[in-house]
């Protein structure tokens, strides 16, 4: 590993998860930042950065800081969806690595199942780019990543069956995470014969609707080898977005992460052949087979063979998603954070059964938005 | 059906609107760059200039992607399944519509369709053209 200690991630921790009324999103960071914090050694008053996004605030950031009694040095509250916490690992590198501060703290919840938040659309005048996509009864966020599965059928030939074999692997991983929502195990039929949502994809191509939240510590180079857990060094960090709205996208079938991953590599002196452990944003499979693609685990149009045959299930060659990712462990609403925390615990070696014998170095993509943004992590333990 | 979703348009898309409810699509070409610009800007995204001017699409395309809607959003409910698609014009821009006079199950990527301005609220939806 080629990288400077810079910063390592020292504590990563889950709130409660799936429903989780009468909690608040706030309340569910808060105990989380609590128990990441505690896992670090560290407590509020040694937080010296705050970054969150989303949640049911106005500024996430600010939100999370007065809840927690934190006057940070260094807040950003960039949302760029889903993939936003991950972008936020980067950001607390480079400020630690310019000496803007020591302790940065990642937060996020939501209750979006207890509150029944979800919806697939907006009823109502259509404002600025909405003006030209919200007006066609496009279910969002599902319909424009149904958009790009049909564009990667038809120039690859990617059948529902490859899209199934990621679902079905991914719960395979879930049945030995505990806190996971979903653990019965499912088929490749199953999945097939789901009703559909919007086609070519199925109820089981989508992630889950639950409650939850978590919190991630990343502390300077110093105080990761003072900490009493290994420390998770960051390798490796990259962001990009293409678009905002589907119809803008320059190439349906590429997403971000192919700047953003190159960027993270590069950074990290390594290649995609390095990595022991993938934790990829999973909203829908076809998420799924696009970054696989765009982080360079296999050729353009070769993302259906790679998944085939249960390869990214337990005992395959391509550990992925070792949590049950967004299709079967939890997702509330957006869902970065949760690759950083389980990398994290693969790093450590404290996966359990769904440890990855011998993981060394861990990579977590973030997606946001329609396809529209992505951001890479390369991490490594000693 | 209850309340559709509807376009607010705004000064710079004005003149798209006003088009589809002639009857007629058009969209921007930069008279910089020569290049179609879609959707409407203040700015030309490919050489900076300001200089947009509007013309009279031909309201010929092709079918880039789509999807079967089967799980629609609220006021969209009593209309499935219906398809959804992303239509590359022939001056080379890309667009959202809803694809009418066809069965979901005939649509394939690289169907020629044309514009069918239509509905209320009156947008450019598309069907399939000859060719």
């Amino acid at each position: 590993m080629t990288n400077d200690r810079v910063a390592a991630i020292a504590g990563v921790a889950e709130s409660d998860l799936g429903e989780v009324a009468p909690k608040t999103a706030m309340q569910l960071q808060a105990e989380a930042a609590r128990e990441a914090l505690a896992e670090a050694g560290l407590g509020f008053a040694d937080v010296d950065a705050v970054l969150s996004a989303g949640g049911d605030t106005f500024a996430a950031s600010m939100a999370i800081a007065e809840y927690l009694g934190i006057t940070p040095r260094y807040t950003d509250s960039t949302n760029i969806g889903g993939s936003s916490f991950v972008a936020h690992a980067g950001h607390a590198y480079r400020a630690i690595q310019t000496g803007l501060c020591d302790v940065a703290l990642i937060t996020y919840g939501s209750t979006q199942r207890s509150a029944a938040s979800r919806t697939l659309g907006r009823a109502g005048g259509m404002r600025g780019t909405a003006q030209f996509e919200g007006v066609w009864g496009l279910p969002a966020p599902v319909g424009p990543y149904a958009l790009a599965a049909t564009r990667h059928m038809h120039e690859y030939g990617t059948t529902g069956e490859q899209l199934a074999e990621v679902a079905v692997a991914t719960r395979k991983w879930a049945t030995l995470n505990p806190k996971a929502f979903m653990r019965d195990p499912i088929t490749i039929e199953d999945v097939l014969e789901s009703r559909w949502i919007s086609e070519p994809l199925h109820l089981l191509d989508c992630c889950l609707v639950t409650d939850g939240g978590g919190a991630v510590v990343i502390v300077s180079g110093e105080r990761a080898r003072d900490a009493s857990l290994p420390p998770v060094w960051i390798l490796g960090h990259g962001e990009s977005h293409t678009h905002l709205g589907i119809s803008s996208m320059p190439d349906l079938t590429t997403t971000p992460a192919v700047h953003s991953g190159a960027a993270a590599f590069a950074m990290a002196g390594l290649t995609p052949a390095d990595v022991d452990v993938v934790e990829l944003y999973d909203s829908f499979t076809i998420t799924v087979l696009l970054t696989l693609e765009a982080l360079g685990f296999c050729g353009r149009g070769e993302s259906g063979a790679f998944v085939s045959g249960q390869r990214t299930a337990p005992g395959g060659d391509f550990p992925m998603n070792t949590n049950g990712g967004g299709l079967s462990y939890c997702h509330p609403g957006m869902y970065g954070i949760f690759t950083l925390i389980e990398a994290t615990r693969q790093l450590r070696g404290e996966s359990g059964p769904r440890q990855v014998e011998g993981a060394r170095v861990a990579l977590a993509n973030g997606t946001g938005g329609v396809l529209s943004s992505a951001a890479t992590l390369v991490l490594g333990r000693d | 059906m209850t309340e559709r979703a509807f376009p607010v348009p705004d000064a710079v898309t004005q003149p798209f609107w006003d088009g589809v409810s002639e009857g007629v699509l058009r969209i921007q070409r930069c008279r910089e760059c020569d290049r179609h610009v879609f959707y409407p800007r203040a700015v030309c995204p490919f050489c900076m200039t300001s200089d947009l001017e509007w013309v009279e699409a031909s309201g010929a395309g092709r079918v880039h992607s789509f999807t079967i809607v089967h799980r629609a959003p609220p006021d969209y409910r009593d209309e499935v399944p219906y398809v959804v698609a992303l239509v590359d014009l022939d001056e080379g821009v890309r667009m959202m519509t809803r694809l009418v006079d066809v069965e979901p199950s005939a649509v394939v990527a690289g169907m020629a369709v044309e514009a069918a301005i239509q509905g209320e609220p009156r947008l450019p939806y598309f069907r399939p053209r000859s060719g």
